[in-house]
Order: C-alpha cells, then structure tokens, then sequence
C-alpha cells in the first residue's frame, strides 16, 4: 500500500475529475458556454507537462552530477510522458479552438508558444537517437534538454504577455479571472491538475521499469 | 581567465584569416541569399512593405548565422582539442567562442544591411536603435548557436540537426529582435522599445549563463 497509494490518488482524482468536469453546474461566460469545462481536460495537460518537465530537468541535472544512467531513463520518460501531453494539450486546445474562435490555430503567442516547445523536444529526442554511445547519449541530451528548458522557459512566461492573447482571461477576453474564476470550477480545477501529473508520473514510472528490464536483459545477453 | 579568454578570441580570429575560405563562403552565402530573396520578390527597390523586410532581413541573418557558427566545434582536429582541453578551461573556451561569433555573426548582420539596404532600399528611421538591436540579436544567437553547435558536433554535426536544435531555441530572441527591429524601421519612441529590449537582454543573459554552466560537462565528454 505504501508504495502505490499515489496510484489510487490518480485513479480517484480522474474519476472524480471526469465525473464532477462534466457534470458540475459551470459559470455561464459568453462565447465560452459549456466549453468552459475544457478547463479541466485542457488546461490541466499543460499544467501536467510543465510540472513533468521540471521533473525532467531535475533528473537531467541529477544525471550530470553524478553520471548514473538511472537518472537518464528517468529524465528520457518524464519528457516523453510531457510530450505525450503537449500533443493532447494542443490536440484538445485545437478542438476547442474549432468551435469558440472558428479556426483550428490562430496567431495566439500560446499557442505558438506550445507548438515552439513541441519542437524543441521533438528535436531533444531526434538527438538522442542519433547517438549510439549510451553514456555519450545520457549526457548529451541532458544538456540539451536543460538549456532547451532554459529557452522555453522566457518563451511560455514572457511572450505572452507582450502580445495580447485570445485566451480566457487575457486581453479582456472574459475568462476566469474577470468574474473570478468560480469556486465550484476551483474544486475540480486543482484536484484535475494534481490528477493528470500523477498519471504523467506513473506512465513515466511504468517505462523507466520496461526500460531497466530490457537493459537486464540486454546484459544477459552480452554476458552469456 | 579573461586573459585566456583574450588569447582565444585572437586564436579563433587568426585562425579563420588564415583559411580565409570559410569566413568569404559565409559572406558570400549572405550576398546570394539576399539576391535570391530580392529576384524571387520581384520586387523593385521601395516598394517591398516593411513588415515583409523586416521579416526577411532576420531570415535570412538566421540561416545564415546558423551556417556561420555551426563549424565552431568541427574546424579543428580532435587532437587539438584535446590540446585546448588540456591548457585552458571550458568555460574560457565557450566564453571566447561565443564573443567570437558574436563578433562573427555582428559581421554578417552588418553586411546583409548593407546588400539588403542596396537592392531593397532601407526603410530604417532609427539607425541608432536598430544597430543596438542587430548587436543584442547577434549576441543572443551567437550565444544559443555555440552551444548548440558544441551539442551537435558530438553528435557527428550534421546541418538538419545543427538546424532542428536550434531554431526552436533561437525564435524567443528572433521574435523580441523582429519586434524591435520593426519599431526602428518605424522610428516609433524609444519608450516603448525599453522593455523589449530589457527582455531581450534577460534572454540572452539566461542563455549565455545555461550555456557557460552547461559546457564543461559537455567539454569533458
């Protein structure tokens, strides 16, 4: 129980997230309606990849310090899990897009600003594939992968806020902040936030192992 | 240190006089670049708006900086780097890489100005600011560039890789460089470039220090 308790939090907070999002009464705002609820299906998954990638170049920095491959698959799966959730991000903001602003991408700087970093992490993993050395690659990519994190983040903080956003809540759009964003939106919100990082995490956790295992088994192998 | 930083930026400068073909290819590549530009536009000269000059100026100082600074780390022979690794420190070695093709890149600016003022005419009210902004711009590309260009020749430096690691990394400080740069052309109050600028100058802060912090690790690999 000890170990996976954080498990079953993630089970019960998505349930709870699925089953309160779509039912609980939502503010009615103009343009955005019902699809205000995108908030927690949406919103909650760039949410997840930040906080995931911070996690990434946590490990990142761990790996350089002390060189242990573990680190490395621990950093390569946070990011793959983050970038698992910036194309659903962008995917659902799509979506959404289609049917509150009538077009699937506008020049918005968030959305551009996700896009840029879907790039640079697509570019991170072309990288590590193009080096064989396993101790080269690990390094190799987590400065990458630092200094891409370094970059992204004046992208996603300060960009938007130089140009007006067609966002909830930028640029006298109405949004959650103008009516201050609901209380009964609040309680789903943040346990849809901690919710979706959790599966992030666990997704992760799941590929460090396969990954241990098929490095075992690779040893063996070599080793008979 | 900074003495050792000097040294290397006059190797580095020396160097590239010596083989004079690299640094004329590169000054070459802007000239055909901004020609090309100017006969696919068919445009006569003044009559291109100034957004689009804008826009294309910068392209093109990217991809010519990017091709300019992608040899960084690949110009020498292993042996000599591993020479360099023994008498000076990384961070010597970054640090002078990077004023270098600051300088470098500042250059190549310079000149694309020139050709593009040219055949295109120059629209520019401001000299002073857009000069100041092409110095930030080369500044923070050339530091971005060098690092990358550290990661992708160990990685058997080829140009798609060169390319797809660093345009994502360069287009916060191309886009803060474009806004200003399109202010200068405009002559509008210098006020409002301020906190651009300001901007500008914490993104290439935050980058020159990731990388100087970065790079030994790299270097020792």
């Amino acid at each position: 129980m000890k170990a996976y308790w954080w498990k079953v939090l993630a089970i019960a907070l998505l349930a709870y997230t699925i089953i309160a999002g779509l039912l609980i009464d939502v503010p009615r705002l103009p343009i955005l309606n019902e699809t205000i609820r995108a908030l927690f299906f949406h919103v909650t998954m760039w949410f997840g990849m930040i906080l995931m990638l911070v996690v990434a170049v946590y490990y990142g920095i761990k790996h350089l310090k002390t060189g242990d491959l573990a680190h490395d698959d621990m950093a390569v799966e946070f990011t793959n899990a983050a970038i698992l959730f910036g194309v659903v991000g962008i995917t659902t903001g799509m979506v959404w897009a289609k049917f509150t602003w009538g077009d699937y991408w506008t020049n918005d700087p968030k959305l551009n600003a996700s896009a840029i970093g879907l790039l640079m992490y697509f570019a991170y993993l072309v990288l590590r594939n193009s080096l064989t050395d396993v101790y080269q690659r690990a390094k190799i990519s987590a400065v990458y992968s630092i200094f891409a994190f370094a970059a992204f983040i004046p992208l996603i903080f300060i960009l938007p806020r130089l140009t007006d956003s067609l966002h909830p809540g930028n640029g006298g759009n109405p949004g959650f902040n103008a009516y201050d964003m609901d209380s009964n939106l609040r309680k789903v919100f943040y346990p849809a936030i901690i919710g979706w990082t959790l599966l992030g995490a666990w997704i992760s956790t799941i590929r460090v192992r396969i990954r241990r295992l098929e490095r075992k088994m690779e040893d063996k192998l070599i080793n008979q | 240190m900074w003495k050792e930083i000097v040294i290397l930026v006059k190797k580095e400068a020396l160097l590239e006089w010596r083989q004079k073909y690299a640094i004329n290819g590169i000054l070459l590549y802007v000239i055909s670049a901004v020609f090309t530009a100017y006969l696919s536009m068919g445009a006569g000269s003044g009559s291109l708006q100034v957004p689009v000059w804008n826009a294309l100026y910068w392209i093109i100082i990217l991809f010519s900086s990017v091709n300019a600074v992608a040899k960084s780390f690949v110009q020498e022979h292993q042996a000599r780097q591993l020479y360099y690794y023994m008498i000076a420190s990384p961070e010597a070695i970054i640090l002078s890489k990077t004023i270098y093709n600051t300088l470098l890149t500042l250059i190549l600016a310079l000149l694309g100005y020139v050709v593009f003022g040219v055949v295109f005419g120059n629209p520019v009210a401001d000299k002073p600011l857009f000069m100041l902004n092409l110095l930030l711009g080369a500044m923070g590309f050339s530091a971005s560039l060098t690092m990358v260009s550290a990661i992708a020749s160990k990685a058997g430096n080829n140009g798609t890789l060169m390319a797809i690691l660093s345009f994502p990394v360069l287009i916060p400080i191309l886009l803060m460089a474009i806004q200003v740069s399109k202010n200068a052309i405009d002559g509008l109050d210098r006020e409002i470039n301020l906190e651009k600028i300001l901007t500008l100058l914490a993104i290439n802060a935050l980058v020159t220090a990731s990388a100087y912090i970065l790079f030994p690790y790299l270097w020792r690999s």
